[in-house]
């Protein structure tokens, strides 16, 4: 199913003639109406029209989360704050706000390309959906909202928590398909599981999950507890919001929404090209957007740009789910350490749950790191040897993948903090 | 069907066409929009081999054409219906729409003239009732009419149409808008409308691209540019405040 498949399933070579027009056009307006931009085109001595195909493009200049700060609430709208008809900022998770405005042909845009996110994962007219995502500031709810309208699904406007009343909505309402981030996907089937409510009780045939990393483990879990088809989708408000790319029925990787948007992923410290398959820093540059156009951002995520074609017919590339953010690398001891590698290795071991916290404290200058990890009961009330077998085993996988020593700790199921939101998957408590 | 990359144009030490890329599928209709100057009618000059370009690429059918001569593009399949319609005054209407035809007498398809000028003559009936008269007497509608038949003499599965409606009455404009739209129907043609006549175009076209001074600064489809407060305010003359 296509929501738009004459773009979804272009040919490459049209696809490359139709960026670059819209790169062309997103440059002659950001030089001429973006302070920001001219100022560093001037500064690099390019001119839009330097730029003569998408080969020249590693030509421009990045644009950093931190240029968009420094230039607060406004300065990087490409249109006057009277052609804005919307104004969304970015949840903050790792610094101040950021404030991202919509134009009219934006917002149909955005509406037109979660469409195609929501069509991907299965989702159709006869569809009750319930999006679980916060409407407000947060661009989650909001975005797929639209495009839930636009394919013409019974939208349910839930928004985030009261989760006992979310699952009554769900199973009175009839809802077929949930949007939410995957922790509270698996909060929700938690608490199912503990209500004591059967499956039957609930329609929910289709789950759309974005906005936090999660493991290939916890939608097998959400996929089973909820008896779902669950899909992992991406965006951020910098960019446009939920839209950027999702993951068709296949689930092998999110098709991007290439024309309109063209991605790179660099080595976030020399910020040269990776490779195909190779895991580095996403980098973004919107082709269409009329607001809030953005050159080269880089989103912090790591993934990578997955080789071949997909089965389902797209012809538009994917990527990696996302794997962390490069501002979530941990330097422990000297050694550059992502939270997403100790999750995979937590997350391949029987017996663990989906649930962890990193902590690390620093005693006497040197760092001291714990991994408190939730075990099933049975391992649990288990004898000691289980447990102590289990540590051990955890602990030297990690010592392994990472190179450094990582204390384990085991903890009962449910004992560290749920959230509804993003997930405090680091506790970082040194001083330095 | 046309492919333009980084096309690049002028007259003298004056740049006019600042890389400017599009592209055209096959039956669709395509519109450039923009003021005076913007490049528009160098654009099709240069796509149509009347005027040397000065670098990029174009590609029409696959086939580069960027240094092929005018003529040359006519017999490929490209036609151009030139600006102020350039038609031969002391002429008469059937005597024009045969020198569309040379193409076709040299490809030694006479049979298909006569067929196509019967063809021309069911679209534009006027045409047919005036074929004896002088195209100096005709009315500017009538003249445009014709300027659009001769180039349909060529056998064109490609149309450059540049500023169709300067001139007009309202209505005529209307009306040559609507023949457009038939072209592609009755012709199968695939049509690249220049116009500063933007909510005339827009209305007729797929998708649009928004010229200015020599550079491509946006394009879409036209129910985009239609609702983009920019092209409101430069090219269909609304208030932004009046537009929602």
């Amino acid at each position: 199913m296509f929501w738009e498949a004459d773009r979804e399933c272009m040919n490459r070579e049209e696809l490359e003639q139709l960026q670059f027009e819209r790169l062309q056009s997103t440059l002659n307006r950001i030089y001429s109406h973006v302070p920001f931009y001219r100022k560093k085109f001037d500064s690099l001595g390019i001119l839009p029209e330097d730029i003569g195909s998408l080969a020249d493009f590693s030509r421009l200049p990045f644009t950093a989360k931190e240029d968009l700060r420094e230039s607060y609430p406004y300065g990087f709208f490409a249109v006057p704050l009277r052609e804005v008809v919307r104004i969304h900022a970015s949840s903050g998770t790792t610094g101040a706000s950021t404030v991202v405005g919509y134009t009219r042909n934006d917002v149909r845009i955005w509406s037109n390309l979660t469409a195609r996110i929501l069509t991907m994962g299965g989702v159709t007219k006869d569809d009750v959906v319930q999006i679980a995502f916060g409407y407000g500031l947060f661009t989650g709810g909001f975005g797929l909202h639209y495009g839930a309208e636009r394919i013409g699904a019974s939208v349910i406007p839930a928004s985030s928590g009261h989760t006992l009343r979310q699952i009554k909505i769900m199973m009175d309402f009839k809802t077929t398909a949930l949007i939410s981030t995957p922790s509270y996907a698996t909060l929700v089937a938690e608490t199912i599981r503990e209500q004591g409510i059967p499956l039957a009780a609930l329609s929910l045939k289709y789950g759309l999950f974005g906005a936090e990393p999660w493991s290939e483990r916890t939608r097998r879990e959400i996929q089973e507890n909820l008896g779902i088809i669950a899909t992992d989708n991406y965006g951020l408000s910098e960019i446009i919001g939920p839209g950027v790319s999702g993951e068709c029925r296949e689930q092998n990787g999110l098709h991007i929404n290439e024309d309109h948007f063209l991605v790179e992923v660099v080595d976030p410290e020399t910020l040269r090209p990776m490779p195909e398959g190779e895991t580095g820093e996403l980098v973004i540059t919107s082709l269409t957007k009329e607001a809030f156009p953005m050159i080269r951002y880089r989103t912090r995520d790591l993934t990578s740009l997955l080789p071949g074609h997909c089965p389902c017919g797209r012809t538009l590339r994917r990527m990696a789910r996302v794997r962390g953010r490069t501002d979530d690398m941990l330097i422990i001891k000297g050694v550059n350490v992502f939270p997403s590698q100790i999750e995979s290795i937590l997350f391949e071991i029987e017996g663990t749950e989906p649930h962890y916290q990193i902590v690390i404290d620093r005693k006497g200058g040197v760092d001291e790191v714990t991994v408190h990890v939730e075990v099933g009961e049975t391992i649990f009330f288990d004898q000691m040897r289980r447990q102590r077998d289990m540590m051990e085993h955890i602990r030297k996988r990690l010592a392994q993948e990472l190179g450094i020593n990582i204390e384990v700790k085991l903890v009962e199921r449910k004992t560290l903090a749920r959230s509804e939101g993003k997930s405090q998957r680091v506790v970082d408590r040194r001083t330095l | 069907m046309l492919r333009i990359k980084n096309l690049e144009a002028g007259y003298g030490p004056l740049k006019v066409l600042r890389k400017v890329s599009l592209h055209i599928d096959p039956g669709e209709i395509v519109t450039v929009i923009g003021a005076n100057g913007a490049g528009k009618t160098t654009l099709l000059k240069t796509v149509s081999g009347l005027l040397a370009s000065r670098g990029g690429e174009i590609l029409f059918e696959k086939k580069a054409i960027r240094k092929v001569p005018a003529e040359r593009i006519v017999s490929l399949g490209c036609s151009l219906v030139p600006e102020g319609r350039q038609l031969f005054a002391p002429m008469t209407v059937r005597e024009n729409l045969i020198l569309g035809a040379c193409v076709q007498y040299r490809r030694r398809r006479h049979e298909e003239v006569t067929e196509d000028m019967e063809r021309v003559f069911g679209l534009f009936p006027r045409l047919k009732e005036r074929e004896a008269q002088l195209a100096g007497t005709l009315s500017g509608g009538e003249q445009q009419m014709l300027a659009i038949g001769r180039a349909l003499l060529s056998r064109p599965r490609m149309l450059l149409l540049d500023e169709p409606s300067m001139g007009l009455a309202p209505r005529m404009v209307r009306e040559i808008f609507t023949h457009i739209v038939h072209l592609r129907k009755e012709f199968g043609l695939t049509i690249l409308l220049v116009e500063q006549n933007a909510r005339g175009a827009l209305a007729i076209a797929d998708r649009g691209y928004v010229l200015e001074t020599g550079r491509m600064v946006l394009q879409g489809p036209s129910e985009e540019l239609l609702s983009n407060k920019n092209v409101q305010r430069a090219y269909l003359g609304w208030s932004s405040e009046e537009s929602a």
